[in-house]
Parts: C-alpha cells; sequence; structure tokens
C-alpha cells in the first residue's frame, strides 16, 4: 500500500511536471486550475478507473468527465503517460491542427468521453452517462470533476437535483475547491459556502478531503465506493497552482504567460523535491 | 383541404413507441412537458427509458447528451423556444460540437403556439438552430409525412431539430408519397413562380396557387420539410425555370426558410425572392387564425408577394 502510495504521488509529480512543461513551451495557458488536479488525476488514471489505453472505447469502461474543460492540460498529461496519446503529442497543444485544444474535445482526444468547456455542461453529461447505465444495468462508474468557480453554474445544481433524486450512487463526483476563480476570491465574487451542505441538502453523499494527500483521495474513493443509494461528491481541498513556484495559490494563475526560464525553473524544482 | 382528425403529437408518439419497441436505443429525456408532447404514453410503456428531468431544460439536453455519449438515441421535448434559444449553448456545445446524436423535439412553432402568447412563441428557432454545423431541421407538413420522416430520423447519426405542430394539420400528404429527409417536394408544377413553403404554410400556398392561377400564373409550389440541408438542387432547378421564388414559413423571415432560400439564390443563380413571414417582431397571445391575419401568414400575403417577385423579373 505505501510503495502504491509513492508511485500514485510520484505520477501526480510527473504530471505536474508535463502539465507546465507543456502550457510552459506554448507560452501561456489555465496553469492554476491545471495543477490543483494532479493528484486526483493521478489516482483516477493509475489506480481506481477500469481503462484501457489500448481499447479506449472499451464499452464498459469507467467514464471520466472533466467539466471544467479547462483543466485539459493536466489530463492530457495523464493520457500521455497512460498510453492513450504519444508523449510527444503534448507539444502540440494548441498550436495549429492539434488534437489537444484548451478545452477537452472528445471528436479530437483519444480517451476522452466528453467535450468541455462550456462550464457546468459536462457534470450534466455525467449525470446522463451515469442515467444510462443504470438503465442498461452496467456496473461501471462516472467520474466527473467540476470546479469551484464552475459550481456557480446553475446547470450544476439542476443536475445535482436530478442526480440527488434518482439516487446515482454510480456517479463519484470531485470538487477541485481551490478558492480562486478568473475575477478573485470565490468568496467575494459570489461564495459557495455552506459547500459541502449544500450538496447533502441534494441527496448527495458528502466527503471533504485534501485534494494533494493521495492516501485521503483513495480512501475516499473506496468510501464512496460503499454507501450506497446516492450520488458522491468529493470535495477536494486544493491550492489553485499547486507546486508551480510562479503560481502556487495565485488568483492569477487561472490563465497566465509563462516563459522558459520559468517553466524550466519549475521543473527542476520539482525534480529536486522529487528526489529529496 | 381538411385537417385530419388527430393532433399530429399523437402520431409523433405513435412513431416514438413504435420504434423504441424495435430500438431499444430510444429514450425520451424531458423536462416537464410530457403531458403537453402527449410522451406520457411513452412514459407508461417504456418508463425506465423516460428521464423527466423536472423544468430543467438545459441539464435535459446535457443529460440527453451523456445518454447518447453512452450509446442512446434519446429525443428531448419540449416547446420551440425552450427547444432551442434556451438552451443554445448547451445544443450547440454539448450535442453539435461533441458530436452526438441527440433528437430535439420543439412543440407548437411560431403563432401556433396561441394562448400562451409572446413568451412561448419563438419565431427565431428555425434561425437558431441553423447556425449550428450539422444540425438538421424538418418541420413535419402532416401526419402522413411524419410517418414517412421518422425513421430516416432515427437512422441519421446526428442532431435532428423536429419542429413539430402540436394540433390538427392540414392533410396535404398520404401514405404513398415518396419522401427523403433533405429532399423537397414538388406539390404542383409550374413555370411563372415558385413558391417554397414549409409547415402550416404549406396549405396557404396551395390555396394562393389556385388563387394565381384564375389570374392566369402558373405557379410551382415546393414542400421544404427540411430546411436544414436545403435541398439546393431542387431550389436552383426551380428558382431556373420560373425566374422568380417566394418563401413562405411560419417563422421570422429573417434566417429562416427565406433567409436560406435567399442566400443560396443570390450566390448560384439570382432571380427575385419574395419572403413571407414573421416581419423581425415578437408574438403575441392569440388564436392560430387572427395570428395568421395579423402577421402576415397567408394565402393572401402569398399570392402578393408571388406577383410581386413576377413583377420584377427582368
Amino acid at each position: 500500500m505505501e510503495n502504491n502510495i509513492k508511485m500514485l504521488e510520484n505520477r501526480a509529480c510527473e504530471i505536474r511536471k508535463l502539465t507546465i512543461q507543456t502550457i510552459g513551451k506554448l507560452g501561456v495557458g489555465h496553469i492554476g486550475g491545471a495543477l490543483s488536479l494532479c493528484e486526483v488525476l493521478s489516482a483516477l488514471y493509475f489506480e481506481v478507473m477500469n481503462i484501457n489505453s489500448k481499447d479506449s472505447k472499451m464499452e464498459n469502461r469507467d467514464r471520466f468527465v472533466l467539466s471544467k474543460g479547462h483543466g485539459g492540460p493536466a489530463l492530457y498529461s495523464a493520457l500521455a503517460l497512460k498510453g492513450f496519446i504519444p508523449m510527444e503529442e503534448l507539444d502540440t497543444l494548441n498550436k495549429p491542427n492539434t488534437n489537444l485544444p484548451s478545452h477537452c474535445d472528445m471528436k479530437r482526444t483519444n480517451g476522452i468521453d466528453m467535450s468541455t468547456g462550456s462550464l457546468g455542461q459536462g457534470f450534466s453529461a455525467a449525470t446522463g452517462m451515469a442515467v444510462s447505465a443504470k438503465l442498461d444495468k452496467k456496473s461501471l462508474y462516472v467520474y466527473t470533476i467540476i470546479g469551484d468557480g464552475e459550481s456557480q453554474e446553475g446547470q450544476i445544481w439542476e443536475a445535482a437535483m436530478l442526480a440527488g433524486g434518482r439516487g446515482l450512487d454510480n456517479i463519484i463526483a470531485f470538487t477541485d475547491y481551490n478558492k480562486m476563480q478568473i475575477d478573485g476570491l470565490i468568496e467575494e465574487v459570489n461564495g459557495l459556502e455552506p459547500l459541502d451542505r449544500k450538496w447533502e441538502a441534494f441527496g448527495w453523499h458528502v466527503q471533504t478531503i485534501d485534494g494533494h494527500d493521495m492516501k485521503q483521495i483513495l480512501h475516499a474513493i473506496d468510501n464512496a465506493k460503499k454507501i450506497k443509494g446516492k450520488p458522491h461528491m468529493i470535495i477536494l481541498n486544493t491550492i489553485k497552482g499547486k507546486g508551480g513556484f510562479f503560481c502556487e495559490n495565485s488568483v492569477a494563475s487561472h490563465n497566465m504567460p509563462i516563459s522558459e526560464d520559468t517553466w524550466k525553473k519549475a521543473v527542476e524544482l520539482l525534480d529536486k523535491r522529487e528526489d529529496a | 383541404m381538411v385537417l385530419e382528425n388527430r393532433w399530429l403529437r399523437e402520431t409523433y408518439v405513435d412513431l416514438l413507441i413504435e420504434y423504441a419497441k424495435q430500438d431499444e436505443r430510444l429514450v425520451i429525456v424531458e423536462a416537464d412537458l410530457m403531458k403537453a408532447a402527449g410522451t406520457t404514453r411513452f412514459g407508461e410503456t417504456f418508463p425506465e427509458r423516460t428521464v423527466n428531468c423536472g423544468v430543467q431544460e438545459a441539464n435535459m439536453i446535457g443529460v440527453a447528451a451523456g445518454m447518447s455519449a453512452m450509446g442512446k438515441i434519446p429525443f428531448t421535448h419540449t416547446f420551440t423556444p425552450f427547444s432551442t434559444r434556451r438552451v443554445c449553448d448547451q445544443v450547440t456545445l454539448s450535442v453539435a460540437y461533441a458530436g452526438l446524436n441527440v433528437k430535439i423535439m420543439g412543440s407548437d412553432p411560431g403563432v401556433t403556439a396561441e394562448l400562451n402568447g409572446g413568451t412561448h412563441m419563438s419565431m427565431e428557432d428555425v434561425a437558431i438552430m441553423r447556425n449550428i454545423p450539422g444540425m438538421i431541421i424538418y418541420e413535419p407538413v402532416d401526419s402522413a409525412q411524419l410517418k414517412k420522416a421518422f425513421p430516416q430520423i432515427l437512422e441519421h447519426y446526428g442532431p435532428v431539430y423536429i419542429r413539430l405542430l402540436r394540433r390538427n394539420a392540414v392533410q396535404i400528404f398520404d401514405d404513398n408519397t415518396e419522401f427523403k429527409l433533405g429532399k423537397g417536394i414538388v406539390l404542383k408544377e409550374g413555370k411563372d413562380v415558385t413558391i417554397l413553403a414549409s409547415g402550416i404554410m404549406v396549405a396557404e400556398a396551395l390555396k394562393a396557387a389556385q388563387t394565381l392561377s384564375a389570374k392566369g400564373i402558373d405557379a410551382e409550389i415546393i414542400n421544404i420539410h427540411t430546411i436544414k440541408p436545403l435541398d439546393e438542387e431542387l431550389v436552383l432547378q426551380s428558382a431556373r425555370k420560373t425566374g422568380a421564388v417566394v418563401t413562405a414559413e411560419n417563422h421570422s423571415i429573417l434566417n429562416g426558410l427565406g433567409g436560406a432560400v435567399a442566400e443560396f439564390l443570390s450566390e448560384n443563380n439570382p432571380v427575385p425572392v419574395q419572403r413571407v413571414g414573421v416581419k423581425d417582431t415578437f408574438g403575441e397571445v392569440g388564436f392560430t387564425d387572427f395570428l395568421k391575419e395579423k402577421y402576415g401568414l397567408t394565402e393572401k400575403e402569398i399570392v402578393l408577394a408571388a406577383e410581386k417577385a413576377i413583377a420584377m423579373k427582368r
């Protein structure tokens, strides 16, 4: 178990370094909200989800919807590490004719289950996937990540109400609660608190954990699978821009320019931290 | 011309049920208008294949998209304005951009929203859907045509907007009518002017043809049931023959059938085009006959437009 945790933490670090490098090479991108996702993506892609890079359309695979579609670059890093897309493809991010656009596109990218980008919509689609899986008596899970800023969208709560009302226990959702959005702090713009009680009121089983702690993430997913009859929300307390010295915990990191020196130094620092 | 003795929605729901029996992928996703759409009957037959989201149009489209991503063929139902302008972004991105296969039914187009009035009376639904890449827009004329269209809509992979009159249609076609989605139907051949009509305006166009005939004008009447993609071949062929075109639709003259025809002909075969339809204004409460008169959706307007188009021929 300890070895496994270490492996997953290393994977998270690789996702983080690749994401910094991918966005860094381009020179600009949604770095902050991508870096807060690395641990949960590592857990899902390297431990939890039933997926197969050799058969990416496998019928009974678990589904994953990154409803906060601007986190695409972190997901592409995970997909590359898992073998869904060639590693060198990461360098094409947002370049002409790329298959890796800022926001996730199921028609272009192998391994992407839903196109997202207009906030709130992916979460509805994930709910539809869960309804469909129940109808077909498939035992798969639908995993989805929403943003905290995204949680201001009415469509999130429409889907939350439907999933709660229908008891869709095959949805395991995460809120990337990094407390920041484009225009400032979530609480200053349009606060979400009490977030856990909102989800509970909509009929969800709710856990709140440190979203950068691998043990807690795995434990929360295990817990979720044991609870039947309710959809699951795991609120991840995270840090926007986590692990990037130039962007950690900064509102400006939502979408920022990054120089070559900066991204190289950031990757170097993460390498050193890994060795320590 | 007589009204059918059964609401068109009943035929539509019969078809949903009939084809759902043959194809287990067919599901319906609703937003608390099952009683209006008549899909309650489907819900009783296939309760497990019926997802009623309640009053959540955006979520209805999103859930349908998710079900399509799992291999289902979802049909969504609500009134035309809520099937289009209210969910424009969801239909555009979650369905069309994502390349998914959702059929979107909007009922009570244009003035047929009647007593629900201006808020529920979309004059712009076709305009909104026309600008979404890959969207097919089909407006049935009567039950015989709808029966032919339904299996083709089901077979086509991709989004289709079905602009459905809920109440009694004027019976134009019979069970022997040939039908192909995307291909217009010539109802009467003529040589002086082409009248392209959709939905409830087909009956008006046929009446106009008789009036014009009495005046010595030989009009060609074509039903354009599929507004997108436009049957360009047929429109071009008829416009070349007659040299004057009138469009007639229960919709704004902006970016609907009239807009599509004017765009196409101006680039390929410029001839006078006169558009009969709603003149860039909101709807209001009232019965269909009153509203048709008020907004100029009548035989009389088609006749005037035809004479004007003919007079403009060089």
